[in-house]
C-alpha cells in the first residue's frame, strides 16, 4: 500500500517530521513500512511544456518531430518516441542542458539526422509513478515554462507500507492519519474539494428501493448487506485537475479520468470502494445484486468470464454488468461520450467476494478490502464525498434522492476491558483513566462500565472502521501497541520448568547424528519431495505440486541421498559421505492409523539414512590409498549397530511384505546386502548401490548406501562398568581349514559354546582362499584370548580349553587344523 | 623321594618363569626393553638356560617329561616373544620418516559434520532448554485443524492467504509452521509448558535465493500462570543475547499472527553492519528474526485450556534464514544441494 506524505498533511495538517520518521512511527505503533520513496525530488530543471506540432519524422516510422513552447520564447525542436503525443497538449520537459532523476544529462544531439534540443518525459523517468506507458500527459491548467515541481505540488514522498491482514483500517490515507496525527481522529479533517455540497434525501428499502427512474434490488442479502447509489446527470468525461492526477499517482494509482478518479480518490482516502456505472447503458435502468446464473461476463479489463452460482454480480434489467465487490465491467464501463452516472458505494460479504474473486481469477483493491470488511456506518460520508469531487471535477449535477437498500449498519461493537486484564498480559499497571489516554485518539470511545461485573471495567465502543477489533485480546493489542512496545519495563521473572519431557524423536536424531559425524559423514538436509521415479510403495501426491519432479513425497531417504551424491560427483567430488535425518511418507491403507492418531491417509516415519563413496582416508603423500568397499560398509553398520543399539546386522535384505512403511531398496540395492534386525524384524536396510542405480563418472568409486528407522535407535543406557583385568591375558592363533560355505558367524559360535569361560575374546585375523588350501575351502585363522579374572592363566588350562575347541571344529565343521 | 622333590621343584621353577617371563614381554614397551627381557630370560646365562641346569640332576627317566616342559616353555616364550616384537614393530609403524620436514601437512581422518542449519538449530535449543524449554516433535503432514482452526485461522479467511498450502487431499496438507505442535502438546499436557517444535515446514514457493518449498522453523511456547509480556520480552531478550552477542539490541514491532495477540515481530541490530546499514539489513541497520507475541485466548480455548488462568507466549523463526545471515551464506538454495564443498566448511 503506498501512502502518499503530502496526502497525509493535507488530511491532518498536525503530522509532522520527515517521510522516515512517520515511517519508523508507524512501523513502531501499527505496521512495517518498506521503504521511503522521494517523489518529485530532483526535478528543478523540469518544467511544464506545450508540444504546439506534430509532425513524422521522416526517417524514423515511430519517432516524431515536435515543435515545443518551453515558455522559452522560441519554439524549439524536439524528437520524440512516445507513442501518445498529441498537439497542443502540455506535458513535462527537459530542456538540452538539464539532468534527470538520478544524474542523467540531457544533451542537444541529432536523432536520425534531426536535432533534438530536450525531451519531454515519462512518469518513471521522472520518478513520479509508474506508468511507462508514455509520456505524461499534464492537465491543461498550467502555463508552458511553469517549473514541473510547482505545478505539480512537489516534492512528496512516498511510505510503501506492509499491511497486515488485520489492519485494513490502514489502507487509506485516513486511517493512517488517524495513526499518525499527534490527537489522533480530532486531528483528521477532510479537506473540502470546493464545489457545492451535497446532501440527499434517501430513499430506503430493506430489498429494494426506487429514485429518479432507477430502481436498485438486492435479491440475495447474505451476499451484499447494503447497497447506496447516487445518480450524477450531465458530466464531461475528461483528464482530471493536476492536484487529484498527483494525489493518485503518488499513491501508486493510475489516472484516467475525472469520474473515475474520483471514485478512486474516495477509496485511497477512506477506503470505501465505489463504481461509477454509465446509466445510459444499464438496461432498466435497473441495478440487481444477485447471484450468477452461468452467464457470460466482459470485465473492463477485456477479459471474458463465464460466471457460475459461486459468483456474485451486479446486473441490470438484462445481464451482469460487474462482479461485486471485484471489478466492474467493460459494457457499462464510463468512457468519453458518457454523461450521466450511477455511482454505486456497497458493502459486500467478504466470504461471498472472496469466491467471486477466486472463481474469476482476479484479486483488486476493491476486493482486497471487501474480504477484510469495510465500515458500513461510513458509506453515506464515503458516497457524499465521491459525488462532490465528480461534480467538483466532472461538473454536472446530482439528483437530490439517493438510494439505500440493505440494512441499517450494525451498532457499533461494544466491548469489556478490564484493567486487571491489561496487568496479566501486558504486565502493566494502568488505570481506566490511562488507558482510555491511550485508546481515545484512535476513535474509541471508552467510558467506565457499569453493567459488567468487574470492578472497573472500561465499556469500549469501537469505531467502526476497526472491524478487526472484537475481543478484549484485540485492545489489550491495541493498548500494548500505543503503550509502545519499546516502552515496556525490563524485568526478569521467575519461572517454572515444563511438564513436558523432551521429545524422544529429537533425542534419538542427537545420537544418531553424533554417530554418523564420528564416522566422518556430513549431514545433508536435502529436498521432502521426489519424483514419482524416486518412490516406491504407496506415495502420497500433492494435489499441486511445484513441478513434476516434485510432485510426490519422498518414500525413502536413500534415492534422495544418491541424487546429492550424484551432484558431488557433477562438482567434481569423488569422496562423498553424506547422511541425512527425515520424515519419508506412505499413503495408508485406507484409513489407516497415523502419527496425528487420526483417520488420515498418510503415515509417516522419520528415517535415517547415509551413502558413502569415495577414498577411505584423505589422500596422504605417505602411502597407499584404499576406496570404502563392502567391509567399511559393514564396520559403518556394526559401529551404528552397536554404538546407537540398532539390532543385529546380517547378510540378506528386508521382507516388504506386509510392512506398512517398507523400505524402497528395490532401485538401487545390490547383491552385497545386509538386513538390520531388532527383535526379528527389519529395521534397516543397507548395501553396495548397483551400478545402475546412480548416473556415475568413470571414475566414481563404488557406493555404499543404509537406511534404518530413527525409532531403532536406543535411548536406554544398559552400559555397566566391568572390573578391568589385573592378570595377562593368554594369546593363542588357530588356523583352521574348512569348506568355504560355512560362515564366520558359525565358526565363531562353535568356537565359543565348545571354549571355556576364560575364553574372553576371539576375531579373526586372517581369510584365506587359493590353491594352498584346495578348492571349496578356505582358511579361517582366529586369534583367542583367554584370562581369568582371578589369577593367571596356566598354561595346561588354556591348552586343555584349545583342545575341546578344536575338537568340535573338527566334529562339526570337519575342519583341518593347520599348525602353526 | 629327593629325586621326585627335584623333578617337582624344576616343574614349580619352569612354570614361575613362565608367568614372570610373559609378564615382562608383554609389559616391553619398546624394542631394547624386550631384548632386556629376552637376555634375562632366554639368553644363554639367562633364568630358563640355568633352570634347565637342573636338569642334570634329574633322573634319566624322568628327563624326557621334564625336558618336554623345558621346551614348551622355552617355545611358549620365543612365540610370545616373537609376537611381541610384531606388535612393538606395528606401533612404531606409522612413524614414517619424513627426512626432517616437520612442514609436510599429516596423516587425517575424515571429518564428519552436522549440517549448519543443525548448528543453528541445537543452539537455539540449547539456549531456550536454559530457560526449562525441552523439545517436541510434531508431524509434518498435519490436518487443517491443527494447521489453521486451532490457531484461530479460519479456513476461509485471508489470514490463510499469508501460507501458500501444499495440499495433500482434503483436510491435510503440508505443515505451513511448527505451530501446529503448539495445539498437539497442549492437548496432552497441562501447564506449565515450555516447548520448542524444530522441524520441516512447508510453502508453495519455488525456489530462489531466498526462498524454499520446505525449509526448517523453531517455534517456541511457553504457558503457565503469570506469563505476561514483559517476561515474553525478557525470554526473548535473554536468546538475542546469548545466540547474537551481549551488544546486540532488539526491536518489538507490532505485527499480525492470529494465534498471538499482541502480536511482535522482532528484530534484532544487524550482526554484520552491527546497525550502521548494510546490504544484509536492507540498510535499515535491523534484521527481523522471528515472529511472536502473546499467545491468544482463542488457542487456548481450542486446546481445552482455561484462557482466564493461563497466559503466554509463543514465537517462531526461521534457523535456515539465520544460518544464512551468521554463516554468511549467500543464497537458500547452497543449504539442501548437500554440496560437500559447502559441508566440510562446518565440519
Amino acid at each position: 500500500m503506498d501512502i502518499s506524505v503530502n496526502w497525509l498533511r493535507a488530511l491532518a495538517p498536525s503530522i509532522d517530521g520527515s517521510a522516515d520518521d512517520l515511517a519508523a512511527a508507524l512501523s513502531a505503533r501499527a505496521v512495517p513500512v518498506d521503504r521511503t520513496v522521494p517523489v518529485g525530488e530532483e526535478l528543478g530543471d523540469v518544467v511544464v511544456a506545450r508540444v504546439v506540432e506534430v509532425g513524422k519524422h521522416p526517417n524514423a516510422d515511430r519517432l516524431s518531430l515536435c515543435r515545443v513552447d518551453s515558455g522559452m520564447g522560441d519554439l524549439l525542436d524536439v524528437v520524440c518516441g512516445a507513442p501518445n503525443v498529441v498537439e497542443n497538449a502540455l506535458y513535462p520537459f527537459i530542456p538540452a542542458g538539464g539532468t534527470l532523476p538520478g544524474g542523467f544529462k540531457i544533451e542537444r544531439r541529432k536523432i536520425r539526422g534531426h536535432e533534438s534540443n530536450g525531451m519531454l518525459c515519462s512518469e518513471k523517468e521522472l520518478g513520479l509513478g509508474r506508468d511507462t506507458a508514455g509520456i505524461m500527459r499534464l492537465a491543461d491548467d498550467h502555463e508552458p515554462g511553469q517549473a514541473l515541481v510547482a505545478a505539480l505540488g512537489l516534492p512528496d514522498a512516498r511510505l510503501e507500507v506492509d499491511l497486515t491482514p488485520n489492519r485494513i483500517d490502514l489502507a487509506c490515507h485516513a486511517g493512517v492519519a488517524r495513526e499518525l496525527a499527534p490527537g489522533g481522529v480530532a486531528d483528521v479533517v477532510l479537506p473540502p474539494f470546493g464545489g457545492p455540497d451535497w446532501s440527499p434525501r434517501w430513499e430506503s428499502g430493506e430489498e429494494s428501493a426506487s429514485a429518479g427512474g432507477v430502481r436498485v434490488t438486492i435479491e440475495e442479502g447474505d451476499r451484499c448487506f447494503r447497497y447506496l447509489a447516487a445518480i450524477v446527470r450531465g458530466v464531461t468525461v475528461g483528464p482530471s485537475p493536476e492536484w487529484l492526477q498527483a494525489r493518485l499517482r503518488a499513491a501508486g494509482a493510475r489516472p484516467i479520468n475525472n469520474v473515475v478518479d474520483s471514485t478512486n480518490y474516495v477509496l485511497l482516502e477512506l477506503n470505501q470502494p465505489l463504481h461509477a456505472f454509465d446509466l445510459a447503458r444499464l438496461a432498466g435502468p435497473e441495478i440487481r445484486v444477485r447471484a450468477a446464473r452461468n452467464e457470460p461476463h466482459t470485465t473492463l479489463d477485456g477479459a471474458e468470464h463465464e460466471l457460475g452460482r459461486e459468483v456474485s454480480v451486479i446486473a441490470d434489467a438484462e445481464r451482469p454488468v460487474a462482479l461485486a465487490g471485484v471489478m466492474g465491467g467493460a459494457d457499462s464501463e464510463v468512457s468519453d461520450g458518457t454523461t450521466d452516472l450511477l455511482i454505486e458505494c456497497a458493502a459486500f460479504d467478504p466470504r461471498h467476494t472472496r469466491h467471486t474473486a477466486r472463481a474469476t481469477g482476479l484479486a483488486t483493491d476493491a476486493s482486497y478490502r471487501f474480504e477484510r470488511g469495510i465500515d458500513e456506518a461510513g458509506m453515506e460520508g464515503a458516497i457524499r464525498r465521491a459525488v462532490e469531487l465528480i461534480v467538483a471535477t466532472a461538473g454536472g449535477s446530482p439528483d437530490d434522492v439517493a438510494l439505500r437498500v440493505g440494512r441499517t449498519p450494525p451498532l457499533p461493537t461494544r466491548v469489556s476491558l478490564r484493567p486487571s486484564r491489561v496487568k496479566a498480559v501486558l504486565g502493566l499497571d494502568l488505570s481506566g483513566e490511562q488507558i482510555a489516554e491511550l485508546l481515545k485518539p484512535l476513535g474509541f470511545g471508552v467510558s467506565e462500565g457499569t453493567a459488567s461485573g468487574d470492578d472497573g471495567a472500561l465499556d469500549v465502543t469501537v469505531p467502526g472502521w476497526r472491524t478487526d477489533v472484537r475481543a478484549e485480546v484485540d485492545l489489550l493489542e491495541e493498548v500494548a501497541r500505543r503503550y509502545g512496545y519499546e516502552s515496556f519495563p525490563h524485568e526478569a521473572r521467575s519461572l517454572r520448568p515444563s511438564t513436558v519431557p523432551d521429545s524422544p524423536v529429537w533425542q534419538r536424531a542427537d545420537r544418531a547424528r553424533r554417530a554418523l559425524t564420528s564416522l566422518g559423514a556430513l549431514e545433508a538436509r536435502s529436498s521432502s519431495f521426489a519424483p514419482e521415479g524416486q518412490t516406491s510403495g504407496r506415495p502420497a501426491r500433492l494435489l499441486k505440486p511445484l513441478s513434476e519432479a516434485e510432485s510426490f513425497l519422498r518414500t525413502d531417504l536413500v534415492p534422495i541421498l544418491l541424487g546429492r551424491v550424484e551432484h558431488n560427483w557433477s562438482r567434481g567430488h569423488r569422496d562423498v559421505r553424506l547422511y541425512e535425518i527425515g520424515s519419508v511418507f506412505q499413503s495408508s491403507v485406507g484409513a489407516g492409523e497415523s502419527t496425528a492418531g487420526e483417520d488420515v491417509s498418510v503415515i509417516e516415519d522419520i528415517r535415517v539414512a547415509f551413502g558413502i563413496t569415495g577414498l577411505r582416508q584423505p589422500p596422504h603423500w605417505s602411502g597407499a590409498e584404499y576406496d570404502l568397499d563392502d567391509w567399511d560398509l559393514k564396520g559403518w553398520l556394526e559401529d551404528l549397530g552397536s554404538g546407537l543399539g540398532l539390532g543385529e546386522i546380517a547378510p540378506g535384505r528386508p521382507d516388504a511384505d506386509g510392512d506398512d512403511l517398507p523400505f524402497g531398496f528395490g532401485r538401487w540395492l545390490g547383491e552385497e546386502s545386509f538386513c538390520i534386525l531388532r527383535n526379528g524384524r527389519p529395521v534397516g536396510v543397507a548395501g553396495r548401490v548397483r551400478d545402475d542405480a546412480v548416473d556415475a563418472p568413470v571414475w566414481a568409486a563404488p557406493v555404499y548406501a543404509a537406511e534404518f528407522r530413527l525409532e531403532a535407535v536406543q535411548l536406554e543406557d544398559h552400559r555397566s562398568y566391568r572390573d578391568l583385568p589385573t592378570f595377562p591375558a593368554v594369546t593363542r592363533d588357530l588356523a583352521l581349514v574348512l569348506d568355504r560355505s560355512v560362515p564366520a558367524t558359525s565358526v565363531a559360535d562353535a568356537i565359543r559354546s565348545a571354549g571355556p569361560d576364560t575364553l574372553e575374546s576371539l576375531a579373526p585375523f586372517d581369510v584365506y582362499e587359493g590353491d594352498k588350501v584346495g578348492a571349496g575351502q578356505r582358511s579361517l585363522a582366529w586369534r583367542l584370548v583367554f584370562r581369568a579374572p582371578d589369577r593367571t592363566l596356566r598354561d595346561s588350562e588354556v591348552e586343555e580349553g584349545m583342545g575341546s575347541i578344536t575338537h568340535n571344529l573338527e566334529e562339526r565343521f570337519n575342519a583341518r587344523i593347520r599348525s602353526s | 623321594m629327593s629325586l621326585r622333590d627335584e623333578q617337582g621343584d624344576l616343574r614349580e621353577t619352569l612354570e614361575s618363569i613362565r608367568i614372570e617371563a610373559l609378564e615382562a614381554i608383554q609389559g616391553a614397551a619398546d624394542s631394547e626393553s624386550l631384548e632386556e627381557v629376552r637376555i634375562r630370560f632366554l639368553g644363554r646365562n639367562g633364568l630358563l638356560s640355568r633352570a634347565l641346569s637342573g636338569l642334570r640332576d634329574v633322573p634319566a627317566e624322568k628327563r624326557p617329561q621334564a625336558g618336554k616342559k623345558a621346551n614348551q616353555v622355552k617355545q611358549t616364550l620365543e612365540t610370545a616373544l616373537e609376537r611381541r616384537v610384531d606388535e612393538l614393530a606395528a606401533l612404531s609403524k606409522p612413524a614414517q620418516t619424513a627426512g626432517s620436514d616437520l612442514t609436510l601437512p599429516g596423516r587425517r581422518q575424515w571429518r564428519g559434520g552436522v549440517h549448519p542449519v543443525t548448528l543453528v538449530i541445537d543452539e537455539i535449543c540449547e539456549i531456550f532448554g536454559e530457560l526449562g524449554f525441552t523439545r517436541a516433535a510434531g508431524p509434518e503432514v498435519e490436518t487443517d485443524w491443527h494447521n489453521f482452526t486451532a490457531l484461530n485461522i479460519p479456513l476461509d479467511h485471508p489470514a490463510a492467504d499469508m501460507h501458500d498450502t501444499f495440499y495433500l487431499d482434503d483436510g491435510l496438507l503440508l505443515r505451513t509452521h511448527t505451530s501446529p505442535v503448539q495445539a498437539r502438546v497442549m492437548m496432552e499436557h497441562e501447564p506449565p509448558v515450555r516447548i520448542l517444535a524444530p522441524g520441516m515446514v512447508f510453502r508453495r514457493d519455488p525456489y530462489d535465493a531466498s526462498h524454499a518449498p520446505a525449509f526448517e522453523q523453531v517455534e517456541g511456547l511457553a504457558v503457565d500462570e503469570g506469563i505476561d509480556f514483559i517476561e515474553f520480552r525478557a525470554a526473548i531478550d535473554y536468546f538475542v543475547h546469548r545466540f547474537f552477542g551481549p551488544s546486540t539490541r532488539t526491536r518489538f514491532r507490532p505485527s499480525y499472527f492470529p494465534f498471538t495477540e499482541p502480536s511482535a515481530e522482532v528484530d534484532v541490530s544487524c550482526i554484520i553492519c552491527e546497525g550502521s546499514g548494510c546490504a544484509a539489513c536492507k540498510r535499515t541497520g535491523w534484521i527481523e528474526i522471528m515472529g511472536s507475541g502473546m499467545v491468544n485466548p482463542a488457542v487456548f480455548e481450542a486446546v481445552g485450556y482455561d484462557s482466564e488462568r493461563y497466559t503466554g507466549y509463543a514465537f517462531g523463526m526461521g534457523p535456515a534464514r539465520i544460518a544464512m545471515l551468521r554463516y554468511r551464506i549467500p543464497d537458500i538454495r547452497l543449504l539442501y544441494e548437500a554440496d560437500v564443498g559447502l559441508l566440510e566448511q562446518f565440519a
